[in-house]
């Protein structure tokens, strides 16, 4: 066992390394063999400088230059992701194809043709999301920026449900699922009881994070008991979790008396999320109960001892469990809990923003809410953060068709695409020119260790 | 699994009884659960309660020839509950089977799992068709459609097996599918060739593969994350340019040439058979094709004994001059065309035109498969016929009308997969490395 | 026929990033040499060694073969020039058979691309019979025994024609019966005309096989020697200073027994019984150590001992209390420190920092937690004292601790669990992949534990380490208790007892026996270093 890591040893001083600057490969690579534990586990999803806990004070220069470093990263994965979409919305302009036919006679009206028909889209998208000079009055230019902060609102509990699975080492696929379990439960209760003020909503809140917390909670028993990878039982958890709705939606117990459709009866009154800034505006309550999540999922992980369980299991199950922590209740727990955190979508679906029972009732927010997750860096406010951009994206999309007919579907491509630029920092870097000189492929310390070792899990 | 075999069983003896420990660690080391016992012993006494002693007593009436076949063969007559009933005390018998081989140390061999599905997938068949309006249906051609139904899930499913054996995951052959089927569909109607548009298929299917092959190993990102975005990325852009392109101009963009149906003369006309096997669209022969390359590929030659390598050891394969990386890449874009070719059965076959999402999850269905044949080709082929017909079935039983719900028959493959992963898979193990990526030094 | 090859390394440099592995290495392997590179863990010889096999660019310098340079894209180029390599672990496939590990890569082919296995088996049982190896081409490599598993990887550079045949601290894995087994194997090839570079930090071993030593510090080369040169001689050049080959250490002192276990019974879950009706006990200020070729039931015990094995029988008993059928926690709790073989897999969570490594299993205790919320204060605090206690060698408490050398986070684990009060003390492998210096500071503390009267166990396969540190010997073999022996005990005998025959048998048994006789009377001396 001499040789295991050679680099660190040689040197005698190896904690010098962490403070040089390495080139971004070794440093991806570097990290995704932290990431695996010497290779005993499959990668983490999860970023290995956000594993650790924030601990206050302590010279942490390695951990301020990451995270400044990805910061920038980040910035520019946003900026990319934006051109090569207006590239794809000037693509199909009619106006750039138009120029494209004479493109080495003028190219400069086929450049302009291309930026206009870019940023017509993007001017749409932000006047729809975040302020509307055109608005009657200040209170209708502020409406789409508010319209943003509802959209958020189920992406960022879902996301929060992602990330805090991510953070324990689990891919929590289902958010859709359990955002439609939450949401049968708590239109169930907010249509079909009759209850008071008050006690109704909270009713309904309870069920949905029940709902949400068993649907994801079965995936970690499942998961703890038989080993059963996540990302395929939360993939299947999801379909059935919509075929269910579906037949339930055919019932009498939850079709809507005198409709053919499958749809749900109108929420009482009682069950829904008050508006925050009335009726002129769609937010409601759910919008301060993210906010709210955002903190608790925040002390969770960063100070709390339960927290500090799904670090540890995240990031080396086998030390977690050597250390006394019980592997297979912290997965339990912790999807039971990303479930509930999903489950807050759902409410803020069925009690907030639609008020009825739909089998669309999960939207495409659960998948969404893994974007959301990856770019927030599975880090509380990170997620929130991430959950306002694809919230604004999402309201400004509405705009931006009505105005340019640009598809929604620009929205996905956009998305997708920062979260990969994202999540390829030494791409980002060369695409801008950033890398700062070029060195041979550094062969870093421990990977070698987890190639060998692969998969022992 | 520690390659090192430190950290395995004792049994480090003495150089002269190297041989008997061997065979004795042979014998030893696939563990025997009691999972498989218990899991077979649920299912046949479910089979019992419902399948048997519930059943509808009405006669199911299984139709097996079709006009065109050159002879007729009569139908099965089963009355639902006698046949319930004398299926599922088999299925006890089978069950009771593997607890006896468990209590001797023994686990419950392959032909027992396969011949306990087929049984409880007929006793299945019985009660339903016996509980509904219209209690007859043809069986051959139940058993077509589920063919015709699986061709994509084959395709997705052998991509990944390909990934998968070469170390990498792929989620994303939704993504592929979709991308097939796009790609087919804008390129035959474009060049009213749908030759074109399956070749330009396999195309799509691997640059999307490409883009996950260069961010899993070049850029080291988690493979699960890139196959996840992956999706949305394909589904973002193809409803993209549907909308925007497709939608504009349907004849011009949307409008492919299907690829016909090509009978064999005599083969196709031989009853259950002959249309599964040789009444196919060059899509559906492509599939039995490609079941077997890979799985002749992966196992007899040179090509898929390096493969296997580096997906379950990379660090041995570079140690002997085999490049990883380089063969990671390549299988996985390959893989990718495969799925393509998988996708372009949507728009060229199923369906005369693209709409969005038309791959509508099944991506994830072939993933099941993969898993549930054991990343094996032929077992994932077997399996993803299992979820054709369950997929079949949903429309057929919604037809005759039967008791259950046609979105519980809906649900069937994902609970199927459910109790796979969980129960009867167990520990299946895949590559070693899968999921893994590769850092060299 | 027999092609010899002269290897010439020159100027050798290898860096990582700022880190110099190797610096400017000249070595010359004579044909139909053994050559040994010695060198303590880490000091840049497998590194070396990757680099000759083509696995490493190197930085500089320049690798001669008869003479002529020659460039190394991979090891597909070194095996082409003649260097085979076996590895210290094994770079075999599990799950494929002898003969498809021995043909990847270079595969007989029929048309078309398929295997044609027939050759390779064929000369598989060549090879293994011209030199005695007894092994069948169609077992599967993870059935095998590792020896078996070693004879694999030198029948696949055999196969491929190697001239020079590379081992990487081969011995590692083996008793010391194998251990000659292979040294014989190796004189063999040599008259074959095979030469081999043979690493190694083992003294005797290298003394018993070398015609030349090279001797590797820090990445330097710092001599060659005479394989008659003493060992306290090599020992010397190999760490850089005189180093006392024994632990300075008091007489135990064994107080009242507080842990036995009895008839303790692990099952696999392939039902193997992996830990075969144990029965021992450890005294309070008393050592046992527990020796052992890797892989005969160590680790079951001790995670048995801890609560982490599931099919367990028998009883463990602690100051009277059964610790079997409890947590993890639990066991903790009850005062059981526990270093665990492998640090980097279940002593430490590389991506957490120093800090929290230091509490990871006492996060939800006070002072570092009140209820489940937690004082990150406090884990910096307790950061601070312990790694000063302990002498690790970082800037800071917040760093990840897979930043840290192998030693210094071993002493990152120890000092974790040394730092509350103990009833038991259990290390395995406490030195395994440590630097002399960290090895002594270790050794130290866990005599040190003892002087305070807690029972301690340690678990080793170094041998070397067992005899420095032992009050007690027991001797595992395939989960059976061979016998428990005073320390003394000479080195063949404990061999022998390695290889499961009982001390009855021999005559020397029993006479060496004298509870404080501690100082140890093995006359060649912990070459452990």
């Amino acid at each position: 066992m001499s040789e295991k890591h050679p680099p660190q040893h040689a040197g005698g001083e190896p904690a010098g390394r962490a403070q040089q600057p390495t080139p971004a490969a070794e440093e991806t690579a570097a990290l995704v063999s932290v990431d695996t534990a010497g290779g005993a586990m499959e990668p983490s999803a999860v970023p290995a400088t956000a594993q650790s806990g924030q601990l206050p004070g302590g010279p942490d220069t390695l951990l301020r230059k990451i995270f400044t470093g990805s910061g920038m990263v980040s910035v520019l994965a946003v900026l990319l992701a934006l051109i090569i979409g207006g590239l794809l919305i000037a693509s199909t302009d009619k106006q750039v194809a138009t120029t494209a036919t004479y493109l080495f006679a003028r190219p400069t009206d086929f450049l302009a043709a291309v930026w206009n028909a870019a940023t017509r889209s993007y001017i749409a998208l932000f006047q729809g999301s975040v302020f509307n000079p055109r608005g009657n009055g200040v209170a209708a230019q502020f409406a789409p920026f508010m319209e943003t902060l509802t959209i958020a609102t189920p992406l960022i509990t879902a996301g929060l449900g992602v990330a805090l699975a991510f953070r324990a080492g689990l891919f929590n696929i289902g958010a859709q699922g359990q955002i439609i379990v939450a949401g049968i439960l708590a239109a169930w209760v907010g249509f079909a009881l009759d209850l008071p003020m008050g006690l109704h909503l909270l009713l309904v809140l309870v069920a949905g994070i029940i709902g949400g917390a068993f649907w994801g909670g079965l995936v970690g028993v499942l998961k703890a008991r038989t080993g059963a990878h996540e990302v395929i039982l939360t993939i299947m958890f999801n379909y059935i979790a919509l075929y269910f709705l579906r037949y339930l939606l055919n019932t009498p117990a939850f079709q809507r008396p005198g409709e053919s459709n499958p749809i749900s009866p109108i929420l009482d009154p009682t069950a829904v999320y008050p508006q925050i800034f009335g009726s002129q505006y769609r937010l409601h309550l759910g919008f301060l109960l993210a906010i709210a999540a955002t903190v608790l999922v925040w002390w969770l992980l960063n100070r709390s001892t339960v927290g500090f369980e799904f670090r540890a299991v995240g990031a080396n199950p086998k030390a977690a469990q050597t250390a006394g922590i019980n592997v297979s209740r912290s997965t339990i727990l912790v999807m039971a809990l990303a479930g509930g955190l999903a489950g807050m979508s759902g409410v803020a679906q069925v009690a907030g923003t639609e008020k009825v029972l739909t089998d669309g009732v999960a939207a495409t927010y659960g998948f969404d809410a893994i974007t959301v997750a990856l770019l927030g860096r599975s880090t509380p406010w990170g997620t929130f953060a991430a959950g306002l951009l694809f919230g604004a994206f999402r309201a400004g999309a509405v705009q931006m068709q009505i105005q340019t007919g640009t598809p929604i579907d620009i929205v996905l491509v956009v998305q997708s695409l920062i979260v990969l630029f994202i999540a390829a920092p030494p791409l980002v870097r060369a695409i801008f020119g950033l890398n700062p000189r070029r060195r041979k492929p550094a062969r870093p310390a421990k990977s070698r260790e987890a190639a060998t070792t692969g998969g022992a899990a | 699994m520690s390659t090192t075999v430190s950290s395995s069983r004792p049994g480090n003896p003495q150089p002269g009884n190297a041989g008997k420990d061997a065979a004795a660690a042979t014998v030893s080391a696939k563990p025997v659960g009691w999972k498989t016992p218990v899991f077979l012993a649920a299912f046949a006494l479910i089979a019992l309660v419902f399948f048997g002693l519930l059943a509808p007593n009405q006669t199911a009436s299984f139709g097996i020839s079709t006009g065109s076949d050159f002879f007729q063969l009569p139908a099965i007559q089963v009355n639902a509950f006698a046949g319930g009933l004398v299926l599922s005390i088999l299925l006890l018998g089978l069950a009771a089977y593997a607890i006896y081989l468990k209590t001797r140390g023994k686990p419950a061999p392959g032909w027992l799992t396969v011949a306990f599905i087929v049984l409880f997938v007929a006793a299945f068949l019985i009660w339903v068709v016996g509980g509904a309006r219209t209690p007859s249906i043809s069986l051959a051609g139940l058993i077509a459609g589920s063919v015709t139904l699986a061709v994509p899930l084959v395709f997705g499913s052998l991509s990944g097996v390909l990934c998968e054996r070469v170390g990498v995951v792929n989620i994303a052959i939704e993504g592929q599918l979709l991308g097939g089927a796009f790609t087919a569909a804008i390129v035959a109607s474009m060049t009213q060739n749908p030759f074109i548009g399956l070749l330009a298929a396999a195309v799509a299917g691997a640059a999307v593969s490409m883009v996950l092959a260069l961010f899993s190993i070049k850029y080291l990102v988690n493979q699960i994350i890139v196959g996840v975005v992956l999706n949305v990325l394909v589904s973002g852009v193809t409803g993209f340019l549907f909308s925007t392109v497709m939608q504009a101009n349907k004849a011009q963009f949307n409008s492919p040439p299907g690829l016909d149906i090509i009978e064999i003369p005599v083969l196709s006309s031989i009853p259950v058979i002959g249309p599964i096997l040789f009444r196919q669209s060059l899509v559906g022969y492509l599939m039995y094709i490609a079941v077997l390359v890979v799985w002749v590929g992966l196992f007899k030659t040179r090509w898929g004994l390096r493969v296997r390598a580096v997906g379950e050891h990379p660090q041995a394969a570079d140690t002997l001059g085999i490049n990883v990386n380089a063969t990671r890449f390549w299988n996985v874009t390959l893989g990718g065309a495969v799925a393509g070719i998988g996708g372009s059965f949507f728009t060229l076959v199923a369906i005369d035109s693209f709409t969005k999402e038309i791959s509508g999850g099944r991506g994830f269905i072939a993933l099941a498969a993969l898993i549930f044949g054991r990343w094996n080709p032929i077992g994932a082929f077997f399996a993803a016929l299992l979820f054709g017909f369950a997929d079949n079935l949903q429309s057929i039983v919604t037809i005759i009308g039967t008791p259950v719900p046609s979105q519980f028959m809906a649900m069937l493959p994902y609970l199927v997969t459910v109790l796979a992963v969980a129960g009867l898979v167990g520990k299946s193990r895949g590559p070693a490395a899968s999921g893994i990526p590769y850092v060299k030094g | 026929m027999v092609r010899v090859l002269k290897l010439e390394l020159r100027g050798i440099t290898k860096r990582f990033g700022t880190l110099l592995a190797n610096d400017h290495i000249d070595v010359v392997v004579e044909p139909g040499q053994i050559h040994c590179l010695l060198g303590e863990n880490g000091a840049g010889k497998s590194t070396l060694m990757n680099v000759l096999y083509g696995l490493y660019e190197p930085s500089e310098g320049d690798i001669l073969v008869d003479g002529r340079p020659v460039s190394f894209r991979g090891p597909g180029d070194a095996m082409e020039a003649g260097i085979g390599m076996v590895h210290q672990h094994f770079m075999l496939v599990p799950v494929f058979t002898v003969a498809e590990n021995v043909a990847l890569g270079a595969e007989p082919t029929k048309a078309a691309g398929f295997l044609n296995l027939d050759e390779t088996r064929r000369r598989i049982k060549e090879i293994s019979d011209q030199y005695g190896f007894d092994v069948d081409p169609d077992a599967l490599v993870e059935d095998l025994p590792v020896g078996v598993q070693q004879r694999v990887e030198i029948i696949k550079a055999l196969v491929r024609n190697a001239k020079v045949l590379i081992l990487d601290e081969p011995t590692a894995v083996l008793t010391p019966q194998e251990t000659d087994e292979l040294l014989d194997i190796m004189r063999q090839l040599k008259s074959g005309g095979t030469s081999i570079v043979f690493i190694s930090h083992k003294l005797r071993e290298v003394k018993a096989v070398s015609d030349t030593i090279t001797v590797i510090r820090r990445g330097k080369v710092v001599g060659t020697a005479d394989p008659a040169a003493s060992t306290t001689e090599l020992a010397s050049m190999m760490v850089g200073r005189a180093v006392s080959l024994t632990l300075d250490k008091a007489p135990a002192q064994p107080k009242e027994k507080t842990f036995e276990v009895r008839n303790l019974t692990v099952i696999a879950p392939n039902g193997q019984h992996v830990v075969d009706g144990l029965s021992f006990d450890i005294a309070r200020g008393e050592i046992l150590a527990v020796a052992g070729v890797q892989g005969n039931g160590q680790t079951e015990l001790t995670e048995a001992i801890l609560g982490l094995q599931d099919r367990v029988h028998g009883s463990i008993l602690l100051d009277g209390q059964e610790l079997l059928g409890r947590s993890v926690k639990e066991v903790l709790n009850a005062g059981v420190g526990f270093v665990p073989e492998d640090r980097s897999v279940d002593g430490l969570i590389g991506t957490f920092s120093i800090a929290e490594n230091l509490i990871l299993d006492r996060y939800d205790q006070a002072p570092f937690a009140k209820g489940i919320s937690m004082s990150p204060a406090r884990v910096l605090e307790n950061a601070k004292s312990r790694i000063e206690e302990f002498d690790v060698r970082t800037p800071s408490g917040a760093l990840a601790a897979g930043t840290l050398s192998g030693g210094n986070q071993q002493k990152v684990v120890m000092a974790r669990e040394l730092s509350r009060p103990l009833r038991l003390f259990i290390a395995s492998q406490p030195t395994r992949g440590v630097d002399v210096g960290s090895i002594e500071f270790l050794h130290k503390r866990i005599v040190a534990e003892r002087d305070q009267g807690t029972p301690v166990m340690i678990i080793s396969t170094e041998l070397d380490e067992v005899m420095e540190l032992a009050d007690r010997i027991a001797v595992l073999y395939k989960g059976k208790l061979v016998g428990v022996v005073q320390a003394g005990t000479s080195r063949d005998v404990l061999g022998l007892m390695m290889a499961g025959i009982p001390p009855e048998e021999h005559v020397q048994a029993g006479k060496a026996a004298d509870t404080t006789s501690t100082s140890t009377s093995d006359a060649e001396g912990g070459d452990h270093v």
